[in-house]
């Protein structure tokens, strides 16, 4: 939307004693917050989001029982047995507290590999798109090379050969989103740079770090940033997917991938208490989605 | 546009030689020498010696590579570790079996998509395009693994319609979609398999559809007295080959991406090969299957490019 972000009658005019009427001008940022706030589904899946994290966050002072304690009597029994609320697993462990705790794991290898890969992946789209020319091929050509592999699978051969384990497998996510990530930067930045303002400001002497700095990352953070938020649902899937195929944390430790791995043994017991897992990983790549959209409107970015 | 098919395949060459070149360093990737998933644990400094010059380590990385990729190239993966077969014969039973279900899944898909899809963008706004846009994000945020378990918790274990896993008491080499006996072990994973697909060609779809149906060539077709249904008819046709080059992909994604779902349906297919070799550590099957997928994937999308500039002229000349 390039309409003008002129809004009647919503503040205090500076001019109260003229007729005119009541307008501001809001900047870009008081805009976008002005969209977000007014978007009740983005508001409540940004709480959903929020509590989701706190709820990890807080696991320690959360969970009811301790996630590591075992019990041979009671092992996977239904929901609100004997003050287990949703049931226990395969070792008698209580399923809410592996749940909150698992949170941890799954909520970091999802978040952690999209940070890595936005700076990595922005920065080189960054200076491919500004550079131009022979730097600009070496680098695209180099990251189409990593697009020919479906995602899943990169990130499935990567860990895989590298024989598993929580730090190789967000090295291998981070992997599979920085050419992605490359792309919309270059993409960005390649419209910007072709823009009259960058030539007016090198015409009054800026050097080119200052141009970057001022005039290009401003127009590129934009569509990296809202790109990024798009990709945590996607690193939360394949996170689980890891961990789920025995790539990811090692048992005992709490993650969703995996306790849904060794909880597959156990469908023919309890199969509601088996599926909880994967509606826990659903629910948070649902929010996460709907939040990144929510977003991309507010900042009316297009991709 | 002969030229645009040879532009489009020399580009294409590169990116097939950068991927076996990735697919080779895979191998140096592992924790440890490569050697050491062949060698036994008591192996003596004259057997090591041996093995090395066999299998060509001792020569410099560049010329290993040109070694293997020549080997490949006929088609050479070398032997599984674990199975003691060529690589080959195994890659393409399991190639065979994945197609199998993604031959399936991409139809299915695409129908449900599509017309979902095009009902939303006909009617922008109204409840119909919202609940479309809703299941969408489903589909697209859809663990696709929890779902197969969810599949044979419902319709294997409680209900008892469909068998849960495998592809019947014969295997592989005698099964045939025609037997209803052993078709009946496609259905589970076609289905959960289409779901992200669905999604994914509902979005485009109706992004595609609602963008189309603002041109002014639009307008033009009801100005000049054109009934609604053929006015969509219109709209389909220009918003089609954005949404064929979507389905392509997805086609590639599910070949090589379908490893999750073929695990718990245990489906012998190119991601169960490649989850048991990573459990077996068996390198050559590894790095046999993902060059031979990421090949394929490259491929297809190289057949979706100029299948698109042959229904869409315009896409040759920009």
């Amino acid at each position: 939307m390039s309409q003008t972000v002129v809004f009647p009658g919503s503040a205090v005019s500076p001019h109260e004693d003229q007729a005119a009427p009541e307008t501001r001008i809001r900047s870009y940022w008081q805009s976008v917050g002005y969209r977000l706030r007014h978007d009740k589904a983005t508001v409540f899946f940004g709480t959903m989001v929020l509590l989701i994290v706190l709820s990890a966050v807080l696991a320690p002072w959360l969970a009811p029982f301790d996630p590591y304690k075992e019990s041979i009597i009671g092992r996977l029994k239904p929901m609100g047995w004997r003050g287990h609320l949703l049931g226990t697993d395969e070792l008698g462990r209580d399923m809410l507290s592996r749940l909150l705790y698992g949170g941890r794991v799954s909520l970091l290898m999802g978040i952690v590999p999209v940070i890595f890969a936005t700076c990595a992946g922005g920065a080189l789209g960054v200076i491919a798109g500004f550079m131009g020319g022979k730097v600009n091929t070496g680098i695209m050509r180099t990251m189409d090379v990593f697009y020919a592999f479906p995602s899943v699978l990169l990130a499935v051969a990567i860990s895989g050969a590298m024989g598993g384990g929580m730090s190789n497998g967000m090295l291998a996510l981070t992997l599979v989103f920085i050419p992605p990530m490359c792309r919309v930067a270059e993409t960005a930045t390649t419209q910007v740079r072709a823009l009259d303002f960058i030539e007016a400001a090198r015409a009054t002497g800026a050097g080119t770090m200052t141009i970057v700095r001022h005039h290009v990352l401003g127009n590129v953070l934009g569509p990296v940033f809202i790109y990024a938020s798009s990709l945590v649902s996607v690193s939360i899937l394949l996170a689980s997917g890891l961990s789920f195929l025995g790539l990811g944390v090692r048992p005992p430790t709490a993650d969703w991938g995996l306790m849904l791995s060794t909880l597959r043994q156990s469908i023919y017991v309890v199969p509601v208490v088996c599926a909880l897992p994967g509606v826990a990983i659903f629910i948070t790549s649902i929010c996460f989605n709907l939040v990144s959209d929510g977003l991309r409107q507010a900042m009316d970015v297009r991709m | 546009m002969t030229r645009y098919i040879l532009q489009r395949i020399l580009y294409a060459i590169p990116i097939a030689f950068g991927v076996s070149v990735v697919c080779f360093s895979l191998v140096y990737l592992a924790p440890g020498d490569p050697l050491q998933t062949i060698l036994p644990p008591d192996a003596t400094a004259e057997t090591i010696e041996i093995v090395k010059k066999a299998y060509g380590f001792d020569k410099p990385l560049p010329i290993q590579f040109a070694i293997w990729l020549s080997k490949v190239v006929t088609g050479d993966f070398g032997m599984s570790i674990a199975t003691r077969r060529p690589v080959f014969d195994e890659i393409v039973m399991a190639v065979g079996n994945t197609g199998m279900l993604v031959v399936f899944a991409i139809p299915l898909a695409f129908s449900i998509g599509f017309s979902m899809g095009l009902l939303a963008g006909c009617f922008p706004g109204k409840v119909v395009d919202r609940s479309v846009t809703g299941i969408a994000v489903f589909g697209v945020s859809l663990p696709n693994y929890w779902l197969a378990i969810v599949m044979v918790i419902v319709f294997a274990v409680e209900l008892s319609w469909l068998p849960a896993t495998g592809m019947g008491p014969k295997g592989s080499d005698a099964f045939s979609v025609w037997r209803w006996s052993d078709a009946r072990f496609l259905v589970l994973p076609v289905i959960t398999l289409s779901m992200i697909p669905i999604g994914i060609i509902a979005r485009t779809t109706r992004a595609a559809i609602a963008e189309t149906r603002n041109q002014d060539f639009v307008q033009t077709l009801r100005a000049k007295g054109l009934g609604e249904m053929a006015v969509i008819r219109h709209v389909v046709k220009n918003a089609l080959p954005g949404v064929l080059a979507v389905m392509g992909l997805q086609f590639g994604y599910l070949l090589g991406g379908s490893i999750l779902v073929e695990t718990v349906f245990t489906w012998p297919g190119s991601g169960f090969l490649l989850s048991k070799a990573i459990v077996n550590r068996d390198v050559p099957v590894l790095q046999g299957t993902i060059l031979v997928l990421a090949v394929a994937f490259v491929t297809i999308n190289l057949v979706v490019d100029l299948l698109q500039s042959l229904i869409d002229p315009r896409i040759r000349r920009g």
